[in-house]
């Protein structure tokens, strides 16, 4: 269980196995992997969710959070999912409204040692990712738990993206990419022209390098989205929410 | 691990929804449109400096299904070369994977929104005769279309018609050699709004209003050219009442047609009647009692035009009689006056 925070590290290889499909595995260490990924992708929406829509305190939050998942990984849990029913996503929020609504019982267990922390999970980082979130806060909880799912999603395929940039030694696209499409001030967004001459480039070559870094950036958040549903419809269907475009 | 904004969020969305052109001769202007597939993209031809229609794939589809059918959409495009049918100029696939093909881009309006714009029954009956022309090119080439409906017809400034969509096209059977190929076989998936279902043989494809009974049962191996006949007689009835006909007026307009009252022009909603009996009869459920051909359908439609009687409304001797006075009614006026004339002189004369 390394890597918490976001860390895929080549566990999965790129013809991704659906992470519902191997957390039914035989193989316990198959089945291990699977639940690590979905608390890898899943903790800090959980967690969010929790302190945002719940409006619970750090603690109890940090601890609902540790309690939830250690149900996800210790118990087969997923044994009442059916994905002809939900996606996986709304499942896992119905649980978590399940287990804070019964708090005072989970309370209990959790002084009984059950909420021991068994992730390493940093708490730090998501509250201080809460902050901007507070604001813009949706009323609508389905809409707050899909946004924050959205956000680990691409969180840790850009991860993976730099990791595959490097490999490639394309790190200078990554660069790039970030400089420009992961800027969050629109005014610090600097112009292709101005991009080019920062990273001693031709215009063309931004242009070239951020189209391979953001089909690259595709390609690998598809395959995410593919891990994280449970066949192939309901990863079209997920596919087509994530990147459909409607007519202008 | 990096914090994502939302704003950042949004503009990684967008600039992984964008298709990937580098590498193509297309340079991409604005969506234009989304089907149950993928987007329909303005784009720049850079080498022929013209504008055009990409259609692209949402995914790279591993199982290389939604791929192939975008294929063979294009292949059939390709086959039905008449000015009533979107042309096809190029497929591929692009850097990213996605599948596309690009087409004319039709500067025009959908039937369903223009509809207002047409004053006259005699323009819109033009315009369902265009309609009709490129669907009976396509029968005739082995292809039906399935899907037929005002959202799926543009019409450009000139009043051309043009029939777009073919994704639910199913080819009957060969078009040429070299060109597409199987007998029945099922074309494409839905890549319209409002499709009802979307699988292999056997499956419910169509739109609600303008699918024919047999269609909506699902036999998709059973359909002929009569279903793409029931919906023409649908579009017929939009082009003159402005509404799809719904399950009960379709059953309206059957009993309507067949209580056939003599001497009465219209019918209870305003309809001429030959007109509504050609609608009936395109509408029946008995796909036996439609018009075998598109063509019996569109000689149907000239023969009321010209003021001839139709196949569909057989004629007593009052009505046949009011149709040729309406039809002639300038010279049945002069010999009427120049007879009442004539009496009168006689009359005169006499005294």
């Amino acid at each position: 269980m390394s890597d918490w925070n976001g860390g895929t590290d080549g566990r999965f290889p790129s013809t991704r196995l659906s992470v519902i499909v191997a957390a039914r595995s035989e193989d316990t260490g198959v089945r291990q992997q699977a639940l690590d990924r979905i608390a890898a992708v899943y903790w800090k929406p959980v967690y969010k969710y929790i302190r945002l829509h719940w409006l619970k305190s750090k603690e109890d939050a940090q601890d609902l959070t540790q309690e939830f998942f250690a149900r996800v990984i210790e118990k087969d849990f997923l044994a009442g999912y059916d994905p002809e029913r939900a996606r996986l996503r709304t499942f896992l929020r119905t649980c978590v409204d399940a287990l804070v609504a019964n708090e005072a019982r989970a309370a209990r267990r959790l002084k009984r040692g059950g909420g021991a922390a068994v992730l390493p999970l940093d708490f730090q980082l998501a509250e201080h990712e809460l902050s901007p979130l507070a604001q813009s806060a949706s009323g609508n909880p389905d809409e707050l738990f899909e946004r924050e799912w959205v956000r680990s999603l691409f969180s840790l395929a850009v991860e993976e993206l730099q990791r595959a940039c490097e490999k490639r030694g394309k790190l200078s696209h990554f660069r790039l990419f970030e400089r420009y499409d992961l800027e969050d001030s629109e005014e610090r967004r600097l112009s292709y022209r101005d991009l080019a001459l920062e990273f001693g480039l031709e215009v063309t070559d931004v242009t070239n390098y951020l189209a391979y870094v953001r089909r690259e950036f595709r390609r690998i958040a598809l395959d995410l989205l593919r891990e994280m549903t449970a066949n192939e419809e309901e990863f079209r269907r997920e596919a087509r929410a994530l990147f459909g475009v409607e007519a202008e | 691990m990096k914090w994502l904004s939302n704003e950042v969020l949004q503009r990684l969305r967008a600039a992984a929804a964008r298709p990937d052109v580098s590498g193509t001769r297309y340079r991409l202007l604005e969506g234009l449109g989304r089907g149950g597939m993928g987007v329909v993209w303005l784009a720049e031809d850079s080498q022929l400096g013209r504008r055009v229609a990409l259609k692209v794939l949402d995914l790279t589809e591993e199982s290389s299904e939604l791929e192939a059918r975008l294929l063979r959409e294009a292949r059939i495009l390709a086959q039905l070369e008449h000015p009533g049918i979107v042309p096809v100029h190029d497929v591929g696939i692009l850097s990213d994977g996605r599948v596309f093909y690009a087409m004319k881009y039709v500067q025009g309006r959908r039937l369903d929104q223009y509809l207002t714009k047409i004053p006259g029954l005699f323009d819109r009956l033009r315009i369902f005769h265009r309609i009709c022309e490129a669907v009976a090119f396509a029968h005739a080439r082995g292809v039906l279309h399935r899907d037929l409906k005002p959202e799926n017809i543009m019409v450009g400034a000139f009043g051309e018609a043009l029939v777009m969509d073919w994704g639910v096209a199913k080819v009957l059977r060969e078009i040429d050699a070299g060109g597409t190929r199987a007998e029945d076989e099922d074309a494409v998936s839905p890549d319209a709004p409002g499709v009802a279902a979307r699988t292999g043989h056997g499956a419910v494809l169509g739109t609600p209003g303008y699918m024919a009974p047999e269609q909506a049962r699902g036999g998709a191996n059973q359909l002929d050219e009569r279903a793409d006949i029931y919906a023409l007689g649908a579009i017929l009835w939009f082009l003159i009442t402005g509404s799809a006909p719904s399950e009960s007026l379709t059953a309206d307009i059957r009993r309507d047609a067949a209580s056939r009252p003599a001497g009465l022009a219209r019918g209870r909603n305003g309809i001429p009647r030959p007109l509504a009996a050609i609608c009936a009869k395109a509408l029946a459920r008995d796909p036996a009692e439609r018009y075998r051909r598109t063509e019996d359908l569109m000689a149907d439609v000239a023969r009321y035009l010209d003021g001839q009687p139709v196949t569909a409304y057989p004629e007593n001797l009052l009505v046949r009689i009011r149709r040729l006075y309406l039809k002639h009614r300038t010279a049945v006026l002069l010999i009427l006056t120049y007879l009442i004339v004539r009496v009168v002189l006689i009359f005169f004369h006499r005294q």
